[in-house]
This record gives C-alpha cells, structure tokens and sequence, in this order.
C-alpha cells in the first residue's frame, strides 16, 4: 500500500481521475461509462504507439520514426485493401505488423551493428520512410470509397460494448505487461537501460536487446499504421505527421526516464491517458482546442520537473521495485 | 543517447595535422560532395548557374544554417534544443502582435530577438538550474511555444507587416548577394571564432568530452550550458525576424519540423551527437550542401518530399560509412 501511493503512476491516475471530475461539474455526463469508454477509443493508437516508445526508451534510445513507419505501412496495406479487396482484413493486419517489424528492424540494425545513436537513425528514417510513402503512392490519397467495408468495420465493430480498437489496445497493454514483467526479454530490456555495463557481466548482449526494443516498436507503429488508416479512413503523405513527439510526450508524462531504465507499462497507459482526456475535455469546457498543443507541452514540462524531484529522493526504491517486480 | 560514459578522449593542445589526416577530415570530405553537388547541377540544369538562381538557393537555408552554428555549440556541448522551431512561432507571434500595437521595423526586430534570446533563457534555466534532460525539455518546450502562438491566433494569420520590414528577408546588400546570405556568413565567422579561437569554446568541447572533468578543471559547465541555450534562443530569434519579413506573414504553423533539419544539419556537418566533436566548418558545408541539394532536386522538378527521402539517407550514410571503414580496417588488423 505504502509502495502503491508513493508510486508515480499513482498520482498520475489520481490527476487523471481528478481532471475526469472536475470536467464532469462543468459539463455532467462527461464522466458517464459511454463517453468515457469513447474517450479511452480515440486514446488506443497512442496508448499503444507509446507502449513500443517505451520499450525503446528504456534501453536508451529514442525512436523518432515511429509516427513515419506507421504513416508507411498504413498506406501499405491500404493501397493492397484498394487494389485486391479479396485479401482478408486480418491477413492485412498481420502484413501491417510485419513491414512494421522491417522498418524497425532497419533501425535496430543501425543502432546494433554500426553503433550510431538511435536518436540520428532514427532522425533519418523519419524522412526517408515519409518520403516513400510519396514515392509508393505517387503522391495520391486514398479515400474512404477505395477501401473495403470490413477494412473499415474491423475497428469499429463493437464487442461487448466496446469498438474492437479500444480492445486491441487492451489486448497489447496486457500482453506488454507480462513481456516486460514476466519474460527474460522485458528484463533485459530494464536491464540494460539501468545498467549496460553490468549488463554484459550479465551476459546480456546489449546492442542485440536494443535491435529486438525497436523491433517491438517497429511492429506496432505498423500495427498502429492499419489501425490509424481504418478509423480515419485516409491514407496520406501526411498521415499522423509531427505525432512522433507526441508519443515521446505520453512516454514522459507516464513518468518514463529518457536517461533509460525506469518506467513500467502502466506508466505509458496513463501516460496515453492523461493527453486523451485533457483533448476530450478541453473542447467540452469551452476552451479554444488551439489551446490543446501549449496545454500539453506545460504538462510535459510540469511532469519532467516532478520526475527529476522522484528520481532524486526515491532513485533506489525505484529500482528496487522494478527489481521485486520480476 | 543520454550515456554521459564516453570513453575517455585525447585532447592535445595544439593538433598536428599531418597532410594525409587533413585530406582525409570530414570538412574537405564534406567540401568535395558540395562541389560534386555543384558541377552535377550546372550539368542537370541549364537555370543553374546563373547568378540570379543561386542567390534564390541561398534563401532556402540560410535562416536554418544560421540557427545550426548555434546547435552546432550546443551539441558539442552534450544538449540538445529540439524547440527552436517553436521559438521561431513564438517571436513571430510576439512580432505580429507588436505589430498590431502599431510598433515600427526596428521595435519589430528587438521584439523577435528578444523573444528567441527569452525562451532561450527559459530552455537554460530548466536545463541547468533544474537540472534536467535537454532533450525532454525541449520537446515540451517545443509544444509550449508553438502552442502559445496557436492560442494568440488560431487559424488566423498576421498580415501588413510595414514595407520597410521587408528588407531583413527580401533585400539585397549588393547585386546578388541577399541581406541574409551575408548575415549568415558574419554569423560564421563569429561563431568560428568563438568555438575555434577562444577559451570559451575550448571550454565547449571539454564539457561535451567530460563534464566531470571539466568542472574539476574549473569550468563553469551550467554557466557555459546555459550561455549556450539562451545563443540558441537569441538566433532562432533572428530566424524568426528573417524568415518573418520573407514570408510577410505570420501563422502559427511557420517553420514546422525545422528543428530536425537544423539538427540534421549540424550532424551532417560532422558535430558528433554524443557531444565533444565537431566544427563549425563542417556545418557551414552541410549548410551549402543542402541548400544544393534541395535546389537542384527542385530545378529538376523533384517534389520536395522526395528530397527529404535524399536528406535522410546522405544523414545516415554519412555517419555509417566511417563506421563501416573504421570496422573493415579493424577487421583485417
């Protein structure tokens, strides 16, 4: 218990939940179970991009070409859905997940066997895979009349009262849960951004976690790609352009260290969470939605501020409590 | 990308640079593309090479190169501002908002300046006095100003900035050769002085090699770091003032996604990422190179999109293909 409140994904749930009452006095039926279920929908694609921006943080790096592999692969499977509608939904999806994976991996590979900062690679891919969503589609779009009804249906097809997006992101939370918890895998991937060093005594090889970190992160801004095109039914150049930094964003919110090592699944969830109910709010309590942006960059700030004060108190009892987790 | 464990780094005082290693240093590799980029496109294009032309490349990176010196600094220094775009937005607002008040050219430019230099100081307090990562720092500043510009103007613009404004963007100095192009230039050599020639950018690179070093040597590491941020700051400013009076407009969306290009910029001109290396030559080279390359892809009809795809890969080409030498020659050793 006492671990429990003086944990950061505490408060962080504790704000969230106080924004989600207040907003409810000024306009009632905010917090009822329909809008709030709508909320955590229009949240899915970031809570799950930022779940992949977590796995790679904490190894030290930084993928800032995840908005862009999504963007690209989107438009992937978008533009087979177009030409051969026969091709099965889910089949797109596993496609969507596995040129995901490519695109992550080409990253990894980078960042593993040639040792350039995540941070430059990815700086590079984040052009160059936005570039050939032109070069593909030769600069068209691809509408809502173009793609086949279940491309569309298979996000909003409501199952036990919520659309299928908010349960796939359920379903990637929990798995993400037991793989950075329960597995080898997630421990060295904690492993390495606490301690590289001790790592390799360990017998962790460092660089081969980092390439299977944006491997993770790969597939699901893929996944993310399938699943932005279906609700937004657009395939564009532009598609999620800029969202790179807002993933980061939800990452640091939840309490996520940049410097590695620190930062749990439920972290990047509330994370998610806590931009998805200020943008629903905002436009319910009459404020400007061109508010939205500095709102978001004065909570990042606010959350970084909070973060350093918790790491320099309570460093140990962190890693300790990562350590008990497993 | 945080690792603050380089290995340790020979530092002498005076570098000898013997004939093969100067041949080999990434400024003359860097020289040699720009004039490869050169003489393929006077071959590609016939519009190239007249004088009118490529005075009108020099406006497509000037105001970007011009903040790059400034990044250059601060990543050899081990931070990084990923906001400086965002400044720019602001000191444009703050300019258009001016300009309603019915301020003139000159109070125009003193207000973008100082805004740029103002959020700058706001970047370096939170950096040094707080303590925290640049990197996430710059991010949240990053929406926090840009999102300050959508507040004060929505979907709307500032228009009617007075003609005598137009000169900072549009003017020339001399036949060809635009008010810009030779701000830039000044800019450089100030900036080469200041890293190359003086204590202070000595002090530059040891920090980026070793803050804790440095500040057993007795450098003022937070002072240097946040002397650092607010020159940041003070030349996305003056971007601000020219890339204002080019467009003579201002909207909140103005120089979206420029803090990759200036980052990439100064990565390509040879300034390591992890801090430490680096100079300002190289920039001023990766400056004119993707000032070529962007114009030159554009005479020959090449949409803009697809030079990001060129900039992207000349960006990890660059940077892998050393590595790639390094570790052929390691491995037949």
């Amino acid at each position: 218990m006492k671990t429990l409140v003086r944990s950061r994904e505490f408060w962080l749930a504790v704000i969230i939940a106080v924004m989600i009452v207040a907003t409810n006095f000024r306009s009632p039926g905010f917090a009822s179970p329909g809008n709030l279920a709508s909320i955590f929908n229009d949240t899915a694609i970031l809570l799950i991009l930022a779940l992949g921006q977590m796995t790679v943080i904490l190894t030290r790096s930084i993928d800032l070409s995840m908005a862009s592999n999504l963007a690209l692969t989107g438009m992937i499977v978008a533009l087979i859905n177009a030409a051969y509608p026969a091709i099965p939904v889910p089949a797109l999806m596993v496609l969507a997940a596995f040129c995901g994976v490519v695109l992550g991996a080409f990253n990894g590979a980078l960042v593993w066997l040639l040792g350039i900062p995540a941070i430059v690679v990815t700086l590079g891919t984040l052009t160059i895979y936005r570039g050939l969503i032109f070069l593909i589609a030769g600069g068209q779009w691809v509408n809502a009349d173009a793609m086949s009804s279940s491309f569309v249906q298979l996000t909003r097809t409501d199952l036990l009262g919520l659309p299928l997006l908010s349960w796939y992101a359920i379903v990637v939370a929990a798995g993400f849960f037991l793989l950075m918890t329960r597995t080898s895998v997630g421990r060295s991937i904690y492993a390495i951004g606490v301690n590289p060093t001790a790592s390799i005594y360990a017998g962790i090889d460092v660089g081969r976690t980092k390439f299977v970190a944006f491997c993770l992160s790969g597939m699901l801004s893929g996944f993310c790609g399938y699943l932005w095109v279906s609700r937004y039914v657009i395939g564009s150049v532009e598609v999620a352009k800029g969202y790179e930094l807002t993933i980061v964003a939800a990452c640091v919110i939840g309490g996520i260290s940049i410097a590695g090592g620190v930062g749990t699944v439920v972290g990047a969830v509330l994370g998610a969470l806590f931009l998805g109910v200020i943008n629903s709010a905002l436009p319910v309590i009459n404020i400007s939605p061109f508010w939205q942006m500095a709102i978001s960059g004065a909570a990042i700030i606010l959350a970084v501020v909070l973060n350093a004060r918790g790491e320099k108190r309570g460093g140990r009892v962190i890693l300790r409590q990562a350590e008990s987790a497993s | 990308m945080t690792d603050t464990t380089h290995e340790a780094r020979h530092i002498p005082d005076r570098i000898d640079t013997p004939l093969r290693a100067a041949i080999f240093s990434w400024p003359v590799l860097l020289l040699v593309v720009a004039i490869a980029l050169f003489v393929l496109n006077s071959f590609a294009s016939p519009y190239f090479l007249s004088p009118w032309s490529l005075s009108d490349a020099t406006f497509n990176f000037t105001e970007k190169a011009i903040i790059a010196l400034a990044m250059a600094l601060l990543i050899i220094s081990g931070e990084i501002d990923l906001s400086v775009a965002s400044i720019i937005a602001l000191a444009s607002t703050m300019m258009g908002l001016a300009l309603q008040l019915g301020v003139g050219t000159p109070g125009l430019v003193a207000i973008g300046i100082v805004t740029g230099l103002f959020c700058g100081v706001f970047n370096g307090f939170l950096v040094t006095r707080l303590g925290l990562p640049s990197i996430v720092v710059t991010i949240g500043t990053m929406s926090f100003f840009r999102g300050i510009s959508f507040i004060v103007l929505g979907d709307q613009a500032f228009k009617g900035y007075p003609a005598s404004f137009d000169f900072f963007g549009q003017g020339y100095v001399w036949w060809v050769v635009s008010f810009e192009f030779v701000l830039f230039l000044v800019c450089a050599v100030i900036y080469y002085v200041l890293l190359h020639r003086t204590n202070f950018g000595r002090h530059v690179f040891v920090i980026g090699n070793n803050p804790m070093a440095a500040r057993f040597s007795g450098v003022r590491v937070e002072r240097v770091k946040f002397f650092l941020f607010c020159l940041t700051g003070l030349m996305s400013g003056i971007a601000a003032v020219l890339l204002t009076s080019r467009l003579a407009s201002t909207r909140p969306s103005i120089a979206l996604g420029w803090e990759l290009e200036v980052v990439t910029m100064v990565v390509l001109g040879g300034v390591s990422i992890l801090g430490g290396s680096g100079s300002i030559q190289g920039v001023v080279l990766a400056a004119f190179i993707m000032g070529l390359v962007t114009f030159g892809l554009g005479l020959l009809n090449v949409p803009g999109i697809v030079m990001s795809i060129f900039i992207g890969t000349l960006l990890i080409f660059v940077i892998a293909l050393p590595i790639v030498f390094r570790m052929l020659r390691e491995r037949r050793s």
